[in-house]
């Protein structure tokens, strides 16, 4: 087969002559749907956002906003799209753009429709309070002539989602479901399997080709630098790879969940993971993004693994030969290299219970929003009295894999948790790494920020200071 | 004009649109994704090609070896363009240093030439198939690199008043220092774009996301070798300009243009990000080296300094943009003797460009770093430092302009001052400090006053199209873009209150070179000063004619109705549509009446306007006269919360006062003040950019060139309280409808925000210690700048180390 269909803005399109590397926001432009816009083609500025009918828990849909720069277009093969567009149109407007309209939340109006979209996404939420918006909902979207305020303004302008609301009453109704899809184009291969069993399979025959989760960093290089897999393996719908499980001795999840679904079941009962979820890309990104990904790409700057570092997480890998599961503090080998062989893929996550009792997330970028660190750092303490029990640190950004910072736990473990111990063991933490010079940092200052976090981490959340 | 129908350009009626706070014209077009952009029209043609560069991967090389032949094979490709192409000349500028096509690569990412194809996907694998060598040559990166080389393009020029000597001889406190401080990139969300076609008489029309048409259709016509009116140039409306398509739109659609006349098809070129920002020049970033005198009181005497840009491979816009550096050095502040040279930088990197402010944010920086730097070495806190200085009525400019209005500043600054709650909050910041060792939160007033008009005085002219069709709607045409700035909305206002109707009625058209000829850049933020002009000008021209007939038809109802023997022309009024009598409004006839009854009487319904700023004079080797029609003040109050452990910060509140005159659309002068500030806050404290100046394989190559690794605010940017109030009272004479230009002086509120981390780093150490903050001031920045004032203090914790 070389076409899809889908739905936009409630109406079926095929799409024929699909390429695995088109993205939904090239071919919505190709349909005349310019409201979507280029802004960067990296996920990074938000004016191509669209919302994509998916699945709650409980069997309805929830309209999620992604960038669709990062989405390949095959992969929604069945599925259901709605842009600005679709939204309302002049004379009509929907609630959201009505408010940014009349608020003076655009000038340029090019970075407009994805925020209008972004902004749905949030009017939308099934367990938002009417009179709230989370304006972190609008942490992936971009604007450079308004300074933001207008916008805010008509975000927290927003009441309740009106009686008989279209969009609204969609949310009652099932969401697609992921199809079964297999391309083949003159330019490579895209297969969507249903079970995991058919993707190990898939795996197992064609090592060379790419498996495909939520497409944010693979997006990425298909847009600025040009790559193309000859073979494309979708899992993101794979359910075995969606759970997320409580057992007695470890918590395990599932890496195609999104960090959207992940924040959201465990509603805050990882600590750790609540500090970084607010810190990691923006909204858009997690709503794709996986800690599959994550760990799968095997990025020195990954959000996630020093944190899931500290959490002593456990990585389970997946063949048609049979699982294993590896502790990610042994799973990096290299620059971008880890011990998953291509034949397998990472089929979840699992961190060890009961979980430290404190724990400290800090991430060290230009930006509080939607940035990329410089450096990293996750603390995971346990303490017997005042003596450290065990203490685990995870650091990113510093060296070429994520690592544990090995001789700090060991400079701090058994020892008093005081000023004194705390200021020697940051002096050890200091010296962990090899930290670069580069656009985002120095190497002084990352080596600095090592120490430095270490003490935020004990005046914070351990010897908190006098607010007033 | 004659009579009082035509009203003096600053005279508001009592009813009108303007001063509405209405949103944005196309606002609806906006939020729907209906708003059209340059390239959302490629979609909609047929048969389009799409082009794509070949950029050199050195900073600087010649061309050794071109061979297009193996691009040709790639499937889709259709043509590829070379220098050999060019019918007319090969330059993309107006200094003629800017070749389309060069044998000399200039910088890194410099297009050698550019692929026409069926996709743009063919037209990149057209370019990785052509063949082509260089031999590098040795390459300047840095401003320090050029100076030490010696390596400046373009004039030289100083400003002079009085004589330094004299002034420091007088001076208690000498201090000398240096400074610099980065471009920015202008990053408007839409990259650059052009489309162009040829019709059947082999007209070439372009449309180009560019705030300067006029100068897009020369270089398109001197590229093609043909007249000026076989070139029509187009700009519906841009995603964001900031300066950034006042030149470097030019080239782009020469290159559309030339491959559609070579291919007789229509041609699409629009930059992705990475090219956008690899290609296409930024603000230059400036050097400093100062000398300044003060007097026992902190008054300054005498300043001279040498300031240097980075111009990157070609001249630009960068001597003009010197000229505002070096009239802004001043800003608010009276100083007596002053020598100020300044020179600009050839270096191997993008040619630096206009960008909001054009020069005056880099010359303001210095006065505004020197000031913050010496407060504390003259004892004196660096408000009242700055208030003591500031110009006082009668007093004149280094280059010999007198400021009229100089005790805004004054108004504006007490007023802030007030109602920022600024004495209370300093004492709460000074409390918050003493009880916080890890946190520490600064608080900073800073003042603008900017210069309003074209350094370059014959830019200061503007034209208008107005109709008035038979059915009494309006069409207006004018030479301005819009780039988001509301330039178009408030041309709706200033032609709906000029004649009497409601906005309704008052439609805009795209804004095309075949309409209003020989306009100038929608830039210096004199977009609504001077179009607003030759609007007016147009309707009022209009007014005249149908205030003629409407007399007539006046007269004949006011003799029946009340006995009146007739009416005067010059008391005829025009109001919402309607049209009556002076003091009888109930006498009134409908708009529409009027043009109807004035088409069947032969009158002309449309006009062309003109508005030229009346009153400058400029003498830029002298580097004195009166280059601006008038200025515009501001103060900003910024208050900052920085963490001693990372240097990064929050900004927890802003307060600002502006004077724009009295406002031609509030809610767009409101955006375009808040927009300004969160730039410049970008500017000064995020936004960095970055270019590898090593020696090895990249050098010269921008290391920032994606939206990934070029960081521009985001909503965790934003004040957490942000309270901005427009001056009021305003009225600016000799200006459109007594309004005032607004789109650049906002930006320069932003010195607050760097001025209040100078504060709370400082206050990590003892005080009394100039402190030297680099710029941008990034977390990592901030971060040495309070560590090394944790030095000068002897607390235990550092101690320990």
């Amino acid at each position: 087969m070389d076409s899809i269909s889908l739905t936009v803005n409630g109406v079926p399109r095929e799409a024929r002559d699909v390429r695995p590397h088109t993205t939904l926001l090239n071919w919505l432009r190709d349909q005349g749907l310019t409201g979507c816009k280029e802004g960067c083609a990296e996920g990074e500025c938000g004016a191509c956002a669209v919302l994509l009918a998916r699945p709650t828990e409980e069997g309805g849909t929830r309209l999620e906003a992604v960038n669709a720069c990062l989405v390949l277009l095959p992969a929604l093969n069945g599925q259901e799209v709605v842009t600005s567009e679709g939204l309302g149109e002049p004379g009509h407007l929907h609630p959201v753009q009505r408010e940014l309209a009349y608020r003076g939340g655009s000038q340029c109006g090019y970075c407009t429709p994805g925020f209008v979209v972004s902004m749905a996404a949030e009017y939308y939420r099934e367990d938002r309070p009417a009179q709230e918006f989370d304006i972190h909902a609008l942490s992936g979207n971009l604007c450079r002539c308004t300074g933001y305020r207008p916008i805010a303004d008509a975000a927290n302008a927003l009441g309740g989602v009106a009686e008989g609301d279209a969009f609204a009453q969609r949310r009652e109704q099932p969401a697609p479901t992921p199809q079964a899809t297999h391309l083949t184009t003159p330019s490579g291969e895209f297969y969507r399997p249903t079970t995991l069993a058919e993707a190990l399979d898939l795996l197992a025959a064609h090592p060379e080709a790419l498996p495909l989760a939520g497409g944010t960093d693979w997006g990425v290089d298909v847009n600025i630098r040009h790559s193309r897999a000859p073979i494309t393996i979708a899992i993101d719908g794979l359910p075995e790879l969606r759970t997320l499980t409580w057992r007695e001795n470890e918590v395990e999840i599932g890496a195609a969940l999104s960090l959207s679904e992940i924040e959201r079941r465990l509603a805050g009962r990882v600590p750790l993971l609540e500090e970084l979820f607010p810190l990691f890309a923006s909204r858009l990104i997690r709503n794709s993004a996986t800690l599959g990904g994550n760990l799968g790409t095997g990025s020195p700057i990954g959000d996630s693994p020093p944190a899931l570092l500290a959490l002593d997480a456990r990585v389970v890998l997946a063949s048609a030969a049979g699982e294993r599961e590896v502790p990610l503090a042994d799973y990096f080998t290299g620059y971008r290299q880890t011990q998953r062989r291509p034949d397998e893929l990472i089929r979840a996550v699992r961190l060890p219970l009961p979980l430290a009792p404190v724990t400290g997330f800090y991430k060290i970028a230009k930006r509080r929003f939607d940035d990329i660190s410089s450096v990293a750092v996750a603390v995971a303490l346990d303490l017997d009295g005042d003596v450290v029990r065990s203490v685990r640190i995870g650091l990113g950004g510093v060296a070429a894999t994520p690592l544990r910072a090995y001789a700090t736990e060991a400079a701090l473990t058994g020892q008093p948790w005081n000023e004194r111990t705390v200021r020697e063991a940051a002096r050890v933490l200091r010296g962990e790494g090899t930290p670069l010079d580069d656009h985002r940092a120095s190497a002084a200052y990352r080596a600095a920020m090592l120490e430095q976090t270490l003490l935020k981490f004990y005046f914070e959340k351990t010897a908190q200071e006098v607010i007033l | 004009m004659r009579g009082n129908t035509a009203t003096s350009l600053h005279e508001r009626p009592p009813v009108g649109a303007v001063g509405e706070p209405l949103p944005h014209e196309s606002a609806e077009l906006h939020v729907t994704g209906h708003a059209l952009y340059t390239d959302d029209l490629g979609v909609r043609l047929q048969n389009v090609l799409h082009a794509w560069p070949l950029q050199a991967p050195h900073a600087h090389a010649r061309v050794t070896r071109l061979n297009v032949a193996p691009a040709l094979t790639v499937p889709g490709v259709v043509r590829v363009l070379t220098a050999d192409d060019v019918p007319g000349l090969n330059d993309a500028g107006v200094k003629h240093d800017e070749p389309l096509f060069p044998t000399e690569v200039m910088y890194h990412g410099h297009a050698v030439c550019w692929v026409l194809a069926e996709s743009s996907e063919a037209a990149r694998l057209g370019a990785l198939a052509i063949e082509v060598e260089y031999e590098p040559l040795p390459a300047l990166l840095t401003i320090g690199e050029a100076i030490a080389a010696e390596s400046f393009q373009g004039a030289q020029s100083t400003l002079r008043r009085g004589d330094v000597t004299l002034g420091f001889e007088q001076a208690a406190h000498i201090f000398e220092g240096e400074f610099e401080i980065g471009g920015q990139e202008h990053f408007y969300l839409e990259t650059n774009a052009a489309l162009a076609h040829v019709d059947e008489y082999g007209q070439v029309f372009v449309q180009s996301s560019t705030q300067h048409p006029t100068e897009t259709q020369e270089i398109v016509a001197h590229v093609l070798g043909r007249a000026s009116n076989e070139v029509t140039v187009q700009c519906l409306r841009m995603g964001g300009g900031f300066g950034g398509k006042e030149m470097q739109p030019h080239g782009y659609a020469a290159i559309a243009a030339l491959g559609s006349v070579l291919t007789g098809r229509p041609v699409r070129l629009r930059l992705n990000r990475t090219q956008d920002l690899t290609l296409t020049g930024k603000r230059h970033p400036f050097h400093a080296r100062w000398k300044v005198g003060f007097d026992e009181g902190g008054r300054l005497l005498a300043l001279q300094a040498t300031l240097t840009s980075d111009g990157g491979w070609s001249l630009d816009l960068s001597e003009p943009v010197m000229a505002r550096a070096l009239c802004h050095i001043d800003n608010a502040y009276y100083i007596p003797h002053v020598e100020v040279h300044g020179r600009i930088g050839k270096t191997n990197k993008t040619s630096q460009t206009a960008f909001r402010g054009f020069g005056g944010p880099q010359g303001m920086a210095v006065i505004e770093d020197l000031l913050g730097r010496c407060a504390p070495l003259l004892g004196l806190e660096a408000h009242e430092l700055r208030r003591r200085n500031f110009y006082q009525p009668g007093e004149a400019t280094p280059y010999g302009q007198p400021v009229r209005h100089a005790e805004r500043l004054e108004d504006v600054w007490s007023t802030l001052l007030r109602t920022s709650d600024f004495e209370a909050r300093q004492e709460e910041v000074r409390a918050f400090n003493a009880a916080h060792p890890h946190l520490k939160r600064g608080l900073a007033i800073t003042p603008v006053k900017f210069g309003i008009s074209f350094n370059f005085t014959s830019y200061n002219q503007a034209g208008a199209l107005v109709h008035v069709y038979k059915d009494g709607s309006v069409l207006i045409n004018h030479g301005g873009t819009e780039m988001g700035q509301g330039l178009h909305s408030k041309m709706l206002q200033v032609a709906a209150t000029a004649l009497g109707v409601p906005l309704s009625c008052v439609r805009l058209a795209p804004t095309r070179t075949d309409k209003v000829p020989n306009t100038s850049a929608t830039a210096a933020s004199s977009g609504a000063d001077l179009n607003g002009g030759a609007i007016k000008d147009a309707c009022e021209q209009i007014k005249l004619r149908l205030a003629d007939v409407a007399a007539g038809s006046l007269g004949a109802l006011a003799a029946t109705k009340v006995g009146a023997l007739g009416v005067h022309p010059e008391d005829v009024r025009f109001e919402n549509g309607r049209v009556f009598p002076v003091g009888h409004p109930e006498l009134g006839m409908d708009f529409r009446q009027v043009v109807h009854d004035a088409y069947h009487l032969r009158t002309q319904l449309w006009a062309a306007g003109y508005y030229r700023t009346p009153g400058l004079h400029w003498d830029r080797n002298a580097m004195q006269g009166e280059p601006f029609k008038y200025f515009a003040y501001g103060a900003s109050v910024s208050e900052v919360e920085v963490d001693g452990f990372t240097g990064a910060y929050r900004l927890r509140r802003v307060d600002i006062l502006h004077d724009v005159g009295d406002s031609l659309s509030p809610l767009i002068d409101l955006g375009q003040v808040e927009g300004g500030f969160v730039q410049g806050a970008g500017w000064l404290t995020l936004e960095e950019l970055r270019w590898d100046t090593g020696n090895g394989p990249h050098r010269g190559r921008l290391a920032t060139q994606a939206a990934s690794t070029y960081k521009l605010p985001s909503f965790s940017e934003m004040p957490e309280v942000f309270n901005v109030a427009l001056l009021e009272r305003a009225a600016e004479s000799g200006v459109v409808y007594g309004s005032k230009a607004v789109g650049e002086p906002p930006l320069m509120l932003a010195f607050s925000v760097r001025e209040a981390l100078r504060q709370a780093a400082a206050a990590f150490g003892q005080g009394g210690h100039e402190t030297y903050l680099p710029s941008p001031a990034t977390p990592e920045a901030v971060f040495w700048t309070l560590d090394a004032a944790r030095q000068t203090a002897a607390r235990p914790e550092v101690a320990a180390d």
